[in-house]
């Protein structure tokens, strides 16, 4: 984009001779070629295919042998599926509040000018460094009640303590958002802070002219401020949550029962387990569909203001 | 003149001994647990030892749903490996007509396949057209009940001869603070059992109507609504079970620490690894003691096309090798499956294994699941189960899905 954006700019400038457009610029057009291959071919042909094989009874092999909208209506029909759906709606609103609530109360303690700041800080990203699978390992053996957390606090003496949210099919999603958020927030923290860093000290001198307290100069001032960096951090977010695979397989692997399945477990596992290319297919563009209408606002509000101007 | 002609004949030995170059093949495989493991590297130094070849082992952790789809990527990605295990029946099917997988009819006719391999249910489960695609190694039936002697003496019960003596004891166990029945998490475990009730109680001729005529209105009567109950009630007493892997719920009966596990007989291999003697530590019931039929499931090894010719004459040569006598025999006794020829002697056989060779030479075999419903209809009812086996849904409700599953079956 900034490519041609700046091809543009230069052709205005030199306006006097008729300049053939193709050629301006022509290196870093060429730079570019792979990545508008990339772009063209794998996300948008890739997903063409893909959109249209869901339409077809592929079993293993893709074949274009169209059956309508059978698939979907089995997608829809398949209790697994809904589980999926709304244990992704439940892990995803959860994470996406908690993780830029505490990402956001942890950077504003940071950024108090503590003692020891660095050490806290990486304590806070450490879980990042951890891969997803390392983690639901992680918390698999805390969260088991043979030997986590439920038979320590039982040691200490509260024998009726009960705490198993990855053997009880209600809350088992609550366990792995617990992992989730262990794992996320540190990175969240991070960026709010370097977010909080580039505040203008003058703007907290203002304030206490005005004579306006702490929590309310954050809630009025600071964080209408910090915009964009709350975007940045809602679009990590926003992707990790529907993406969300290898936490579900390493900690319960979908169970009990199929209580934590989530959508990208259902895609994998008809996809390939169960040699169903259509229904997997069909699965895949409907996770595609949910991300359109979550990104179809967040674009409009984005980049749809900025023409007006 | 001599000379030459000697040289000249000395020359074409050697040119006739480097055109059979040995050939590194790679074997993948889920066989993992210690008895499994013992057993594969029978076939791995059968083949080291007995050919130039050499055996490249490509064990895949992780139970077969995991590995399979490693295997099917890979020969659909163009890197084929030289055989790979999966069970016969439609997992390799769309492979196979895809044109993907050797054709090993030659090797069948030269050993002479047909005339040994027993039930010859086996073999058609390779073929396709008329043409053979894979090697089938054992036999395996799912129709075990393996009971814990020592946690029957410990309730001071005698050890049950039937699933009903069973069900009876498994109150009494519970109260013991041993499991009655170990259920590991894993969905296949729960379909699977589902399946080993299904035959026992409702009978082989609902579970072909069900299985194989794929009858939804037999799925949905009387006879499966009595499985169905048979399941609520077991499942129970298997809620305290918390594991995950078979090997690890057998591992429990092992230990004492379950009464029972519904297992096919590959449970077996793990008692011999712990050395445990049938009869004295641990009792086995085949068809749950009800309703003695196995099912003639098993693994088959598959050999994915190669363009090299030398490849190819390896694949052959390893095909053969399974097959034979000697092989069948070693495989089969760690295994703690049976061999896939009628004519070997299995006089090394425990006594469940014993039982086994009976039914099968008795005839009361039938197909497994695997040859009956695609991977996706068993995935369904693999989700079915590992959800009804973990939650409190009703027996009627579960079965209303069953039938559903079952009508919309291809």
């Amino acid at each position: 984009m900034a490519v041609t954006d700046h091809g543009v700019d230069h052709a205005r400038r030199e306006y006097a001779k008729p300049p053939i457009k193709i050629f301006k610029n022509l290196s870093s057009k060429i730079a570019a070629i792979p990545m508008i291959l990339t772009a063209t071919v794998i996300f948008i042909g890739c997903s063409g295919w893909t959109i249209v094989h869901s339409f077809t009874n592929s079993k293993l092999l893709p074949k274009l042998d169209f059956v309508g909208f059978d698939q979907y209506e089995r997608l829809w029909s398949s209790r697994r599926w809904l589980i999926s759906v709304e244990n992704l709606f439940i892990y995803g609103l959860c994470s996406l509040v908690f993780t830029l609530v505490i990402g956001f109360l942890l950077a504003a303690l940071l950024d108090r000018k503590i003692r020891f700041e660095n050490t806290f800080r990486t304590i806070f990203l450490y879980p990042f460094a951890l891969s997803f699978v390392v983690t639901g390992l992680v918390w698999q053996w805390i969260l088991n009640p043979e030997f986590g957390v439920q038979s320590i606090v039982r040691g200490l003496g509260w024998e009726s303590f009960t705490f198993d949210p990855l053997y009880n099919s209600d809350i088992v999603i609550y366990g792995i958002l617990i992992a989730g958020l262990w794992q996320g927030t540190g990175l969240i923290m991070c960026i709010m802070l370097a977010g909080l860093r580039g505040i203008d000290e003058d703007i907290w001198k203002a304030t206490k002219v005005d004579g306006i307290g702490t929590v309310k100069t954050y809630l009025v001032v600071i964080i209408p401020m910090m915009k964009p960096v709350f975007v940045t951090a809602l679009v990590l977010i926003a992707s990790g949550i529907v993406k969300v695979y290898d936490l579900v397989v390493a900690q319960t692997s979908g169970g009990p029962g199929i209580s934590s399945e989530v959508p990208a477990k259902y895609v994998y596992d008809t996809l390939f387990g169960r040699q169903n290319l259509g229904q997997g297919f069909a699965a895949s563009t409907m996770m595609l569909v949910m991300v359109v209408i979550i990104l179809i606002p967040y674009v409009y509000l984005q980049f749809g203001g900025k023409k007006d101007q | 003149m001599k000379l030459t002609k000697a040289l000249l004949s000395a020359t074409a030995l050697c040119a006739a001994a480097t055109t059979a170059h040995a050939v590194d093949l790679e074997v993948t495989h889920w066989w993992t647990s210690g008895g499994e493991a013992a057993a594969v590297t029978q076939f791995a130094k059968a083949f080291n030892e007995k050919t130039e070849h050499n055996w490249v082992d490509g064990a895949i952790a992780g139970g077969g749903s995991t590995a399979r789809p490693i295997m099917v990527s890979r020969i659909l990605g163009g890197d084929p490996m030289g055989a790979t295990q999966f069970n016969h029946g439609r997992q390799a099917q769309e492979l196979v007509e895809a044109g993907l997988m050797l054709d090993l009819t030659d090797v069948a006719e030269a050993e002479g396949w047909k005339d040994v391999v027993h039930p010859s249910s086996l073999l058609d489960a390779c073929t396709l057209d008329g043409r053979i695609y894979c090697a089938p190694v054992n036999i395996h039936s799912w129709q075990w009940l393996w009971l814990s002697n020592s946690a029957f003496a410990d309730i001071g019960v005698d050890v049950p001869a039937n699933w009903d003596e069973y069900v009876a004891a498994m109150p009494a166990l519970d109260a013991a603070g041993i499991v009655p029945l170990a259920m590991g998490g894993q969905a296949w475990q729960s379909s699977g059992a589902f399946g080993v009730l299904a035959i026992a109680i409702a009978g082989q001729d609902a579970w072909k109507a069900v299985n194989i005529a794929k009858d939804a209105d037999v799925a949905g009567g009387e006879a499966y609504a009595k499985v169905f109950d048979a399941a609520a009630a077991a499942r129970e007493y298997s809620k305290k079970t918390n594991v995950q892997d078979w090997n690890q719920a057998t591992a429990m009966v092992i230990e004492g620490k379950a009464g029972g596990q519904i297992m096919g007989d590959w449970a077996q291999g793990e008692f011999a690894v712990a050395e445990k003697v049938a009869g004295t530590d641990y009792t086995c019931l085949p068809g749950l003691g009800v309703n003695a039929v196995i099912d003639t499931a098993g693994d088959a090894f598959y050999f994915p096309k190669q363009d090299d010719p030398e490849v190819e004459a390896a694949q052959k040569e390893l095909a053969a090798l399974m097959l034979s006598k000697e092989v069948q025999v070693e495989f089969n006794l760690r295994k703690g499956s049976l061999p896939v020829r009628g004519d070997v002697d299995l006089a090394a056989a425990n006594d469940c294994m014993k039982k086994g060779l009976a039914i099968l030479e008795s005839g009361n075999i039938m197909p497994s699941g695997d040859m009956a419903l695609s991977p996706d209809t068993s995935g369904q009812i693999e989700d079915l189960m590992t959800e009804f086996w973990s939650s409190d849904m009703s027996a009627a409700d579960a079965q209303a899905e069953y039938a559903g599953i079952i009508a919309d079956a291809d």
